[in-house]
Parts: structure tokens; C-alpha cells; sequence
């Protein structure tokens, strides 16, 4: 049953083969099961969810039907969720309670979606590896000596190892596709301002985009279809109409032009290399075009996230003071007492560094040399992008450079770690749609092909990804143990 | 001792009378029990985000509009970064770089009926903070965060105010201003309007600034006054002693009547402006900007100025009766009861009888004692010289305190001026004839006593002779004299 697509299993919801309670309580035994020797879960909502089943159960009965309805899922949790625990895998959050559901908790759910918990991820989603969280790491169920990738590393490992159908995710510099890659499933980065980040913990907030884990492009584009839409309450989503992502994916490949991006491909590891060159056939055998487009700023892409996103998460992360709500330190002295070891105690190693980078760069004197220059190399960066979709319909390249790497084995050498992210900081930088699906092996561990769209191109971007899977069955794989 | 020219510039916070606050929902009234009036957004909950209240934007622009400044087409929210209580994202939504409303003027007038024209330099949108709370907690500080989110408009003059005088007049035009166009109550005991002043002294005759100190949060038109005399006694001892002014913030307190030093410019904080990622640049076109226009009301000085035209008052009376308007209503309504003649005697007595009324009992226009129907009546029967000006002030405090009609308290007291020539003869005969030495001493050619003549048939009749008519019947009936 947990190999099954979303669709199949709406199917046999829908015909009443199963119900959503037996589907509910077969994800909590897995996750009771296997869970364990992952550590992808924080918090299990176990109880809610056999009563969210119940009620889904009575929706379907009732004869309603819905893509979703019924349908386990987990929470990032970065998302808030009202009356549960919401940590954003860090101390500072360890006792926080949210008193209310943010905008993508709220559609899945009245979708008729059932948690079944939140996943565990880098703390406030600062990290690459899933290692930052205050919860301990995540391991990936290709080799649980491995990193799953992160931040989103929970909602990663949880999907790659059938614990659940989906999870949701957030992506600021990759959060989503990185792990994706290197847990073999497929994750959709959509648009900046495609799906709301009211009630997103946010990190960066020029930055972060909600996105999705699934097993297909076709489970991504179900789950998108939910997600996206314009929200009052937030002032950066775009009120641009929603198109029908499931029906978008018949379309054939012929014609489209998909452009190879010359700084990707420079210098890339052989292996992964070959990787992509098959799938480059797979797709000129579906008709597509290839053509090599260049971005010629993207180097920069790395050196300027590490600007804009510490320079906004040093003033994000200020509301966390140890005064309202979340840590606060045992008998503080005075104020300055309360917030300095409130925070102190409360943050992470990697958020402290962070925070203080941020504060750096945005103070008076280093505002121009680092914050504006970031933002005009952020600018150029963009118009390279601009320019190449001008040639072309998508851009295509790795998800990351190499394969999943040893728990432990970077977490001492932050640059080496920043540069996971090389290949997907441009698509959050220039606020571009992106997935990253599975397209093969090195070592035994799975490896990811990204392609990149112009803005609100997601239905373009998941007609192409799932061509590709229609192609190949790199997506079908999985871990061992876990099939 | 050298000739010091005193140079002001203020800083006024107008907090915009909206419904709800600047970036969330919650109500702004004022007065509410303790965080009452703050959502998750005003405390600051991980995942919320701010929505700018269009009413404040229109609010600003208006402002604009009034003081013929430049509205930027494109303005933008900034973060001011500092860590305080009352203060929950640990940072202000303010306009840094770009704000809503660029350069205006304002003209003043001065006391020697000179006009002086005051430039301002530019207003912007903000939040206001919480308040920290003291009283009754021991050992703690409270937080109410009914305030935090409040809008408010900071309306930044240029140095051009010369003396303590100059920058109260300036005040109370722009609160004036502020009151007219419905976008603030003005009310300072609340703290709704508020001001920093600016304080430098320079020789007289030197172009260079002298170093400025910034005297903090103002809230009376007399603590204005008071402080800046202060600080500038303070700052000329201070430079002819040897002395030099540091650049500091100071705080008055009026209960000593001093300023005092609050922190120094080594120890203001870095602020790490930069633009809220959360909000878009609030973008305004022609359109937007000629709706506002159309709700623009009459203005104080055009109400002035066509005072002093259709009325024939002069400029300083004309100022008075539109320093408000809700005065300028008043007075408006009364005119219209009379005929255009008598558009002066109304004047005199809005501005004199009835403000003298009103500031003695601490009544504002719109409660008075007297309504302008009333007041009216009472203007109509000095016009027909049914009682002289003498006896209506004495009507006029029996409206005041009775409440009646100015008819019912004249003919109550009998009160009717005496115009029937054969009663005041009579009067006057009997007078003449009780005074024997003193006529003897008029037509002697002591003039001075026709004073004496008129008083005693004033005294004789209650004040009730018709002023005219008894001059002549006299002047015939003491005869000889000089007449």
C-alpha cells in the first residue's frame, strides 16, 4: 500500500477499497517501525490523525471526492499547526505550541489531508544535512551512515522511506531539492510567492518558498494544486490564477527547448555527469531540444546567498527573545540577562553563526560593501536567468554535486557544506520554480536532475518531470528495507 | 556675552486615526485592558506576517497633499533593528530610504503677524511600539502591547524654526493640520500627537550648524516650550563657560524643568536598516493620488483666508477662527443667522465671550454651553438694540449657565433696553435735579462730567437706556456746558 501513488490511492479511497483510517494506520505503523533507525519524525500526531481519518472516512462516504481527501501526509516543522507542537527543530521551540494553522496546514487539511506528524529538520532550516537540528540527525534510508540532505531532511527520509505519501517542505537556498536528490524522491520548489509562507517559520523570507516531497511529479503536481493560490495574508504571494497542474502533465515534449546550463556542467564529477547525459537522451528521444544557454553570474550565487540570507534571518530571528513565548533562561538576572542567554541557550551553533553574519553585513559601515552589493549581484543574477528563458523553455543541471556524504563529515568546515547548495541558491535567488527528480545512482546512493522554470512555469516544469518518469523508473526505486 | 542663534527642527509623530492597526487587524482604541488589542501578528508569533492598512497609506498621502509635498510614486518599508520589551519582532516597520511623502512646506505666522514659511523635509509611515508598564509590579515590568502596530505618521521639519515660540507655532499649525483632514485626534494626553525636538545654537552670523541635541517625546505645546528654553540656556552656558554640546538624546522632565542627558551618539544603536522582505514597495499612481485630493477638505489657511475676504476680518482674526474646525464651524453657523454686516460683532464674540467661556470651564466648541443658534439669538438683539453690548454679556453668562434663549432671559430679567425717549427724560430729569452742584459744575465747563451724567441714569436703569439715545437726550438737557 505505501508504494502506491497519491493517485491510485485517492482510487481505492474513492471506490471504497480502503479506507482512510486503514491507510492512516498502516503510515503510523511504518513510521512506529522504522522510524526509529531514521529519526525523520519530531513530533507524531498519532491520535489526531486516526480522527482526522474518521472524518475524511466520512467526507468519502458521504460521497465527496477529492484528490487528496483522505490522504496521510507529514508536516515540515517549520510549519506551524494549531494546538501542536511546533519546534523548527531547535530548543528555542522545544515548548511552543502554535495557536494556529499557517495558510498550507490550513488547505491541506480542509482538503481532507491527515497528518500523521511533523518531520525533523535543521534548526530554523540552517543546514544541509539535516545535522543542525536541536532533535538530532537525520538519517538517510539508502545508508544510515549518510545525511538525507537538508534542511527539509525529515520530510525527505519520511518520503524515501514510504512513511508517508508526502510531506511538504520549505526550500531558501535548496532546502527542498537538495534532499530530495539525495533521498531519491522528487521535490518541487514552486515560485516565490506561488504558495503562501503565512504561518512558515520564516529564515529568509526574500528567500523561502513552501514546496513538496512525493514519489512523482504527478503526486507533486496533485499536492501543488492544494497549496498554491494567492493570501491576503501575505503580502508577497501573487494573486495569479492557479492552472490545472494534473491535466498539464499530457503534454508532449516535442518542440520544447531545454537549455543546458554551461556553469552546471563545467567541471562536474564524471559519474553525475553521466547521469545527466542520459537524461539528456530521454528527453531528445521525447522530442525536446537541447541547447547550451549560459548564466554567467551564477558563481556569485553562493558568496551572495550567504549575504541575503543571514542579513534577514539575523532580524527574523529577533522576535525570539525569551519574553512571549519559546525558551527563556533559568532566573535571569536582568533583561539584557534574559535575552542574552535566552538566545544563547536557545539557538544552535549554525543559527548563532548565521545571526551574527547577518548582523555583520547589515551593519553601518559593511551595508554597502556586502548587503547592496548582494542585492545587485542578486539582480544580475536574475537577468541571466531572464535571458536564458528567452532561449529557451527550461533549464536543466544537477540537484547537487555529489551523492549523500557521512553524517559528521562537514559539519566542522561550513564553506565546504555551503557549496552543497551551488547548483540550487540561483533558482531562490532569481524567485524561480525548480524540482529535482531522481535520475539514477552513484555508489548505490541516489542522485538528482534539477530543472529550472521561468516564473509560475510550474506546470510546465512538472509536465517535463514527469515525462521524464514516464520514461524511466529511477523514481520507483527504494531503499532497501523499505519497499 | 555674543548674540546666539537658536536653530529647531522637530520631529512630530501624528498617529493616524484607522480602525485597525497598521499591519494587522486589531483594533487602535485607546484605553483598552492590557493586550486586549494585540493579534498574533502585534505579538509577534513565529510564521505571522504584516499587511499594510491601505487607510494609512491614504492617511499619509493626504498629509502629503495638504503640505504640497512630493507623494513618492514608490516608497518602501524598512527593518530598525533593536532588541526591547515593548518592542516583540525585535524590530520596527518603519520608512527608511524612500518614504511616502517627500518635500512640503507650511507657512506659520508669528506673533508680529509676519508669515513664516517652515519647510518639511519629509513623512513617513511607522508602527508605534508597546509600553512598558512599572507601576503596581514588584520586582517586574509589565508589557501592554495594545499600542505595538499602532500607525503613526513621523513628520520631519527642516531646521528652520528660530526660537521656542517659532517651533509651538509650527506644532500647533501641523496639529491643526492634522485635525482638519480627519487623520489623527490630536490628542496629546493620550499620546496620539507627540514630538522630538531638535535643538542646536550657532553665533548669529554663521552659516555652520551648531552640534544638536534631540530633546525626546513631547507631548504638550507648553513642554515644547519649556524644554527648548531650557536646552538652549543649557547649550549657550554650556559653550560660553568653554564648555562643549554633544551629540545626544535627552529626555525632559517637567517636573524639574530641565533636560537630561539619555544616551550619547557612541552609544545609539546600529539600527541595520534594510527593506522589510515581507512587504512590497507600496507603489501609487495618479489615480490613487487624485481620489485622495477629491476627499481633501477645505484647508486652514484657504478657511482664512476667505474669512478675511468674504468677512472683512482681519489676517489675525481670520487665523483664530480657523485655528479649528470645529471654531470655524461655529463660527460659519452664527454668521449665517446674521445679516453679512454683523459678520465682525459675531467674531468678536466666538473669539471673545464664548472662547473666554469655554477655556474657563474647559469646555471644547463642539460641547459648548452655547450653541450657535443661541448665540444667534443674543447677536440679533444687540443688531436691533433690544439690549447693548454692555447688557448682553451679562444674557450671555445667563445663557451659559441656564441654558435658555437669550428672548427668554431678557425678558425673565427684564432686561429690554429702555428706547422710549419719554422714560429716559424722566429718568435724566430726575438725575439733573438730584445733582444740582454737579450741573452747575458741567456748565461750567468741567466736561468730564457728562461721564458722571451717563452713569447715574445707566445706574438708574439697570443699564437698560439705549446708550445713543440717551447721549442726545442728555447732551439737550444739561445744555450749556461746552456742547
Amino acid at each position: 500500500m505505501h508504494n502506491l501513488f497519491i493517485g491510485e490511492l485517492a482510487d481505492r479511497l474513492a471506490k471504497r477499497q480502503i479506507s482512510s483510517a486503514e491507510l492512516t494506520q498502516h503510515f503510523l505503523g511504518r513510521i512506529e517501525r522504522l522510524n526509529p533507525a531514521l529519526n525523520a519524525m519530531i513530533t507524531l500526531t498519532a491520535k489526531q490523525a486516526l480522527a482526522d481519518a474518521a472524518a475524511a472516512d466520512a467526507r468519502l462516504s458521504a460521497g465527496e471526492r477529492g484528490p487528496l481527501l483522505g490522504i496521510p501526509l507529514i508536516h515540515k516543522d517549520i510549519f506551524c499547526t494549531d494546538g501542536v507542537r511546533t519546534s523548527c527543530g531547535s530548543r528555542m521551540l522545544d515548548n511552543f505550541v502554535a495557536p494556529y494553522d499557517a495558510t498550507v496546514v490550513a488547505r491541506l487539511k480542509a482538503a481532507g489531508t491527515v497528518m500523521l506528524g511533523k518531520s525533523n529538520m535543521d534548526e530554523f532550516a540552517m543546514g544541509s544535512s539535516n545535522e543542525t537540528s536541536y532533535y538530532g540527525p537525520v538519517k538517510n534510508p539508502w545508508d544510515t551512515a549518510k545525511v538525507p540532505g537538508g534542511s527539509s531532511g525529515g520530510s525527505a527520509a519520511a518520503t524515501a522511506a514510504r512513511l508517508t505519501p508526502f510531506a511538504t517542505g520549505t526550500d531558501t537556498g535548496g532546502s527542498i531539492r537538495q534532499p530530495a536528490a539525495l533521498t531519491g524522491v522528487t521535490g518541487l520548489k514552486p515560485t516565490y510567492g506561488r504558495v503562501s509562507r503565512y504561518g512558515m517559520i520564516a529564515f529568509a523570507s526574500s528567500l523561502d518558498q513552501a514546496g513538496v516531497f512525493a514519489r512523482s511529479a504527478g503526486d507533486a503536481a496533485a499536492v501543488l494544486q492544494v497549496m498554491a493560490g494567492f493570501d491576503p495574508r501575505d503580502s508577497t504571494s501573487v494573486d495569479v490564477p492557479v492552472p490545472d497542474y494534473s491535466k498539464a502533465l499530457g503534454q508532449p515534449l516535442k518542440g520544447m527547448k531545454i537549455g543546458l546550463l554551461r556553469e552546471f556542467f563545467e567541471g562536474l564529477e564524471p559519474r553525475n555527469a553521466a547521469l545527466l547525459e542520459d537524461a539528456l537522451n530521454i528527453y531528445t528521444g521525447l522530442g525536446a531540444e537541447t541547447l547550451q544557454v549560459s548564466l554567467p553570474h551564477l558563481p556569485l550565487s553562493v558568496p551572495t546567498y550567504y549575504v541575503v540570507a543571514p542579513a534577514e534571518c539575523s532580524s527574523n530571528l529577533s522576535r525570539f527573545d525569551g519574553v512571549r513565548y519559546g525558551y527563556r533562561c533559568e532566573n535571569p538576572k536582568d533583561l539584557m540577562d534574559l535575552y542574552k542567554r535566552s538566545r544563547g541557550e536557545g539557538f544552535g551553533a549554525e543559527v548563532k553563526r548565521r545571526i551574527m553574519t547577518g548582523t555583520y553585513v547589515l551593519s553601518a559601515g559593511y551595508f554597502d560593501a556586502y548587503y547592496l552589493k548582494a542585492q545587485k549581484a542578486r539582480r544580475l543574477i536574475t537577468d541571466d536567468f531572464r535571458a536564458a528563458f528567452d532561449k529557451v523553455d527550461l533549464v536543466i543541471g544537477p540537484t547537487t554535486p555529489t551523492p549523500a556524504f557521512d553524517i559528521g563529515a562537514k559539519m566542522n568546515d561550513p564553506v565546504l557544506m555551503y557549496l552543497n547548495d551551488i547548483y540550487t541558491i540561483g533558482a531562490n535567488l532569481a524567485g524561480l520554480p525548480g524540482v529535482s527528480v531522481p535520475c539514477g545512482f552513484v555508489e548505490g546512493l541516489p542522485m538528482g536532475l534539477q530543472l529550472i522554470g521561468p516564473h509560475f512555469a510550474e506546470a510546465k516544469l512538472l509536465n517535463a518531470a514527469h515525462q521524464y518518469q514516464q520514461a524511466t523508473d529511477w523514481h520507483t526505486h527504494a531503499p532497501r528495507g523499505y519497499a | 556675552m555674543s548674540d546666539w542663534e537658536v536653530v529647531i527642527g522637530l520631529e512630530i509623530h501624528a498617529q493616524l486615526a484607522t480602525q485597525s492597526k497598521i499591519f494587522s487587524g486589531s483594533p487602535t482604541a485607546y484605553g483598552a485592558p492590557p493586550n486586549t488589542q494585540a493579534d498574533l501578528v502585534d505579538l509577534a508569533y513565529p510564521g505571522v506576517l504584516p499587511v499594510l492598512n491601505a487607510r494609512a497609506v491614504q492617511m499619509a498621502v493626504k498629509f502629503g497633499l495638504a503640505v504640497d509635498a512630493t507623494v513618492a510614486r514608490r516608497s518602501v518599508f524598512a527593518r530598525k533593528n533593536y532588541f526591547y520589551p515593548d518592542l516583540p519582532k525585535g524590530y520596527q516597520i518603519s520608512q527608511y530610504e524612500l518614504p511616502v511623502v517627500g518635500r512640503g512646506s507650511l507657512n506659520i505666522m508669528l506673533d508680529d503677524g509676519a508669515v513664516k514659511t517652515v519647510g518639511i523635509t519629509r513623512a513617513h509611515l511607522e508602527e508605534d511600539a508597546g509600553k512598558s508598564l512599572h507601576e503596581g509590579l514588584a520586582n517586574a515590568s509589565g508589557i501592554d502591547l495594545n499600542r505595538a502596530g499602532t500607525p503613526l505618521l513621523e513628520i520631519v521639519s527642516e531646521p528652520d524654526m528660530r526660537s521656542a515660540k517659532e517651533a509651538v507655532a509650527y506644532m500647533k499649525k501641523i496639529h491643526t493640520l492634522v485635525r482638519y483632514l480627519e487623520i489623527c485626534d490630536g490628542n496629546m494626553q493620550e499620546g496620539s500627537f507627540r514630538c522630538d525636538a531638535n535643538v542646536s545654537v550657532r553665533p548669529r552670523g554663521q552659516e555652520k550648524f551648531g552640534t544638536r541635541a534631540e530633546i525626546k517625546n513631547l507631548n504638550s505645546f507648553r513642554f515644547v516650550e519649556k524644554a527648548i528654553q531650557y536646552e538652549v540656556a543649557r547649550q549657550v552656558e554650556l559653550i560660553e563657560s568653554g564648555g562643549k554640546v554633544v551629540q545626544e538624546t535627552r529626555l525632559y522632565d517637567s517636573d524639574k524643568d530641565e533636560t537630561r542627558s539619555m544616551r550619547s551618539k557612541e552609544e545609539a544603536n546600529d539600527y541595520r536598516y534594510f527593506p522589510d522582505p515581507d512587504l512590497l514597495p507600496v507603489e501609487i499612481d495618479a489615480s490613487f493620488i487624485e481620489a485622495v485630493r477629491a476627499t481633501l477638505p477645505e484647508l486652514p489657511d484657504q478657511k482664512a483666508a476667505r474669512f478675511a475676504r468674504d468677512f472683512g476680518l482681519s489676517a489675525y482674526d481670520a487665523g483664530v477662527l480657523s485655528a479649528s474646525r470645529e471654531l470655524g464651524a461655529y463660527f460659519e453657523a452664527v454668521v449665517a443667522g446674521l445679516s453679512g454686516a454683523h459678520a465682525k460683532l459675531a467674531a468678536n464674540w466666538v473669539m471673545g465671550e464664548l472662547s473666554g467661556a469655554l477655556n474657563r470651564d474647559s469646555v471644547d466648541i463642539e460641547h459648548s454651553r452655547v450653541n450657535p443658534l443661541q448665540l444667534i439669538g443674543l447677536l440679533k438683539r444687540i443688531a436691533d438694540e433690544t439690549i447693548s453690548g454692555k447688557i448682553a454679556k451679562e444674557v450671555f453668562e445667563a445663557m451659559w449657565s441656564e441654558g435658555k434663549s437669550a428672548d427668554d432671559i431678557i425678558e425673565a430679567k427684564g432686561l429690554r433696553q429702555i428706547t422710549d425717549a419719554g422714560a429716559i427724560e424722566s429718568v435724566i430729569d430726575a438725575i439733573i435735579a438730584a445733582n444740582p452742584k454737579q450741573l452747575a459744575d458741567y456748565r461750567s465747563g468741567k466736561d468730564k462730567l457728562f461721564g458722571f451724567f451717563v452713569g447715574q441714569v445707566m445706574k438708574a436703569t439697570g443699564g437698560k437706556a439705549n446708550p445713543a439715545q440717551l447721549n442726545e437726550l442728555l447732551k439737550s438737557k444739561l445744555g450749556g456746558g461746552n456742547a
